[in-house]
């Protein structure tokens, strides 16, 4: 047996000896065939350790061992996020759906319903979209953690919208016990026309395991800003799988606050002419904290826009990786393609660690990718200190300054205020 | 108001003497300038009152208003009043003028213990003074500095001095990359700033400054101290020989 072939086998051996105490979760016959399918998909693959060439900056060890790493109960004793934007309010505490906290589901233009209670239907428009877009992003990369939530992940929502929605739709997730491992598996269909906003927020548990899948028909818009806790050692892997039709246009942001480990990929189809594509990431963190960021995005299309746009706050020892591609198809003309991820390192403990790929196979198209690291700019410091600006205003202020072009990246202005003032708040609890 | 006594400064990574023991005193109201060759220590003078890193004072001092100004942060100089002009103002991309300036002015205000400005007081401030300096609502919005013109720049600097109201504000060759119009109009933001509580140190490579914001004393700087002090004449005494004769004299 060749090494390869020998790595594989013992990959697999161990994928079966975590999955064999698995169950999975019940349901009707369509969400029972999409389970089964990712289960499949999943031992052929195997679960991700530190030898694959996509998991070199990350250990997906405390991912994918049989028991979640603890997680302590953080209160923030702010105000919550998002508190201020009129929304649709969706909770989950640990996983579990809280109907208490949640507002009623009946809303114009869009359809909501859990994943446990479409699973028991037979039939059902989900059927057509749920693990369908996770299984074609499992090529040309493997992403064995989202097909395990697709096998495991026992609830979620399921969002069909038909036309402009007038308020967001806002998921919230609660972490209430130190020892919560949750897989929540949510789907949004934009249909032709539609224009949505989902925000997301909160921890979700000790060990969140999330796939969102988005599919934005032709002239569709869909508008995404996430922010993911900032207690100090949740553990998460997260991906988004998305589709995009004509002269649609996706948009998503993240703002991550500390947790010990953070995998974030996204992974976006531009599939027909004219669509436009935004991932943008600000992450903040400090010690303890690996943040990666992994973005992998294909055009087809042509005359379609895409930005990665991945800054990284680190000080304390916190690592933080990016590993970002733009595969341009051959047909995909007039590709307009922009990759920057950053890194402000705060002192000399911290590190970055960034992979930017571009493949293309079209012979007119624009792209372009930038990544550095680097400390505050000592001659900025001075001139602003020179004015009267105290030295950690003064760092903050450089702070912000460099995560704006992220920031900027979400449309709504009270959304962005409601993020930048958090990041405010997380300078000043820092560095005073 | 300030008084500079025997300071002697070196370079911190080099064992380079650059000021080697320098003398002067501006009282309150009046504009001192200095003038003297490439190299002969008046930028690294600007710097090491203002606070900048990278100089070691190995000898004198230097107090405003009685206080010594060594010994404290950047931050607590400017909250005591002291403004310096750069040569080269810095660009700060992502943090807008506006936001930065009433930082800025806040930032004074709360160190000496008195009321933030109000929005609605600060942008009619603000406005008032920019128009005078023909600095338009564009480059007030913009970020610090990022793609102004060296007149822009400047002007900039000028209207930061007028919005901090500083009492002793050195200016750094402001008007090297300047064209006439330019340095005239900079000139007069300085001019229209002069007040008797407030002083000036203008340091530049020439007279022409001088025609438009007159001296009340010229100091003559080379090799780290001060060679020669006289009045407004001592300026055109400059332009007309050149520094060759003149340091030969003090030689």
């Amino acid at each position: 047996m060749s090494r390869a072939a020998a790595a594989l086998a013992a990959k697999r051996e161990a994928t079966e000896e975590r999955l064999a105490p698995l169950a999975l979760p019940q349901g009707g016959a369509w969400a029972t065939e999409a389970r089964q399918g990712a289960m499949a998909r999943l031992r052929e693959m195997g679960l991700p350790n530190r030898r694959d060439e996509y998991w070199r900056y990350t250990d997906p060890a405390a991912l994918t061992a049989a028991e979640a790493p603890q997680a302590a109960v953080f209160d923030a004793g702010e105000t919550p996020l998002f508190d201020d934007i009129d929304r649709l309010k969706i909770v989950f505490v640990d996983g579990v759906f809280d109907a208490e906290a949640s507002d009623s589901f009946d809303e114009e233009a869009v359809e909501i319903i859990r994943l446990s209670d479409a699973a028991a239907n037979d039939i059902h428009w989900a059927k057509s979209l749920y693990g369908v877009l996770e299984a074609r992003g499992q090529t040309p990369v493997a992403r064995p953690l989202a097909a395990l939530n697709t096998a495991l992940a026992s609830d979620g929502v399921l969002i069909r919208v038909t036309g402009r929605v007038a308020r967001p739709v806002s998921i919230i997730y609660r972490h209430a016990e130190t020892t919560s491992d949750v897989y929540l598996h949510n789907l949004v269909q934009i249909e032709k026309g539609g224009d949505f906003t989902l925000l997301e927020n909160g921890p979700a548990a000790a060990r969140f395991n999330k796939v969102l899948e988005v599919e934005v028909a032709d002239g569709a818009a869909f508008h995404h800003v996430r922010a993911q806790g900032r207690d100090h050692e949740r553990h998460a892997a997260t991906h988004i799988f998305a589709r995009l039709g004509r002269e649609s246009l996706f948009k998503s942001f993240t703002l991550t606050v500390n947790g010990a480990l953070t995998r974030n990929e996204a992974v976006i189809e531009l599939t027909s002419d004219d669509a436009v594509a935004h991932v943008a990431g600000a992450a903040v963190g400090d010690g303890a904290f690996h943040h990666d960021d992994t973005v992998f995005i294909t055009h087809e299309g042509e005359r379609c826009e895409s930005r990665q746009v991945f800054k990284k706050v680190l000080r304390n020892g916190a690592t933080g990786v990016f590993q970002g591609k733009i595969l341009v198809k051959a047909g995909a003309q007039k590709t307009d393609g922009y990759q920057i991820s950053q890194s402000l390192l705060l002192d000399g403990d911290s590190q970055f660690l960034a992979k930017p790929e571009l493949e293309i196979y079209a012979d007119d198209v624009i792209c372009s990718h930038g990544s550095t690291s680097g400390a505050i700019d000592d001659e900025a410091l001075f001139y602003l200190r020179s004015r009267g600006v105290p030295e950690t205003e003064a760092q903050d202020l450089l702070v912000l300054a460099f995560l704006a072009e992220a920031i900027d990246e979400i449309e709504d202005e009270a959304i962005a205020a409601d993020i930048l003032s958090r990041l405010e708040a997380w300078l000043a609890r820092r560095s005073r | 108001m300030l008084k500079i006594n025997d300071l002697k400064v070196k370079l911190e990574e080099e064992d380079k003497q650059i000021l080697k023991g320098v003398t002067l005193e501006v009282p309150a109201g009046k504009v001192h300038a200095i003038m003297g060759p490439n190299g002969s220590g008046k930028s690294t003078l600007s710097y090491v009152l203002s606070g900048r890193d990278g100089y070691e004072v190995t000898g004198g001092n230097a107090t405003l208003d009685g206080v010594d100004l060594l010994e404290m942060e950047p931050e607590e100089r400017a909250a005591a009043g002291l403004f310096l002009a750069f040569q080269y103002p810095v660009e700060i991309p992502g943090v807008g003028n506006m936001t930065f300036l009433r930082t800025a002015v806040n930032a004074q205000r709360k160190a000496r213990g008195e009321e933030e400005i109000s929005a609605a007081d600060f942008l009619k401030e603000i406005r008032a003074k920019a128009k005078t300096l023909k600095i338009d609502a564009d480059m007030l919005k913009r970020p610090v500095n990022v793609g102004f013109s060296g007149g822009e720049k400047k002007r900039n600097e000028i209207l930061q001095m007028a919005m901090l109201e500083p009492k002793m504000c050195i200016l750094d060759e402001t008007d090297s990359g300047l064209d006439v119009d330019a340095m005239k109009l900079v000139a007069e933001g300085v001019n229209a700033l002069r007040s008797e509580g407030r002083s000036f140190l203008v340091i530049t490579h020439y007279q022409r400054l001088l025609d438009h914001i007159k001296p009340d004393v010229v100091h003559i700087m080379a090799d780290g101290r001060i060679v020669k002090t006289g009045g407004p004449e001592l300026a055109l005494e400059v332009e007309n020989n050149g520094y060759g004769d003149l340091l030969a004299e003090v030689a």
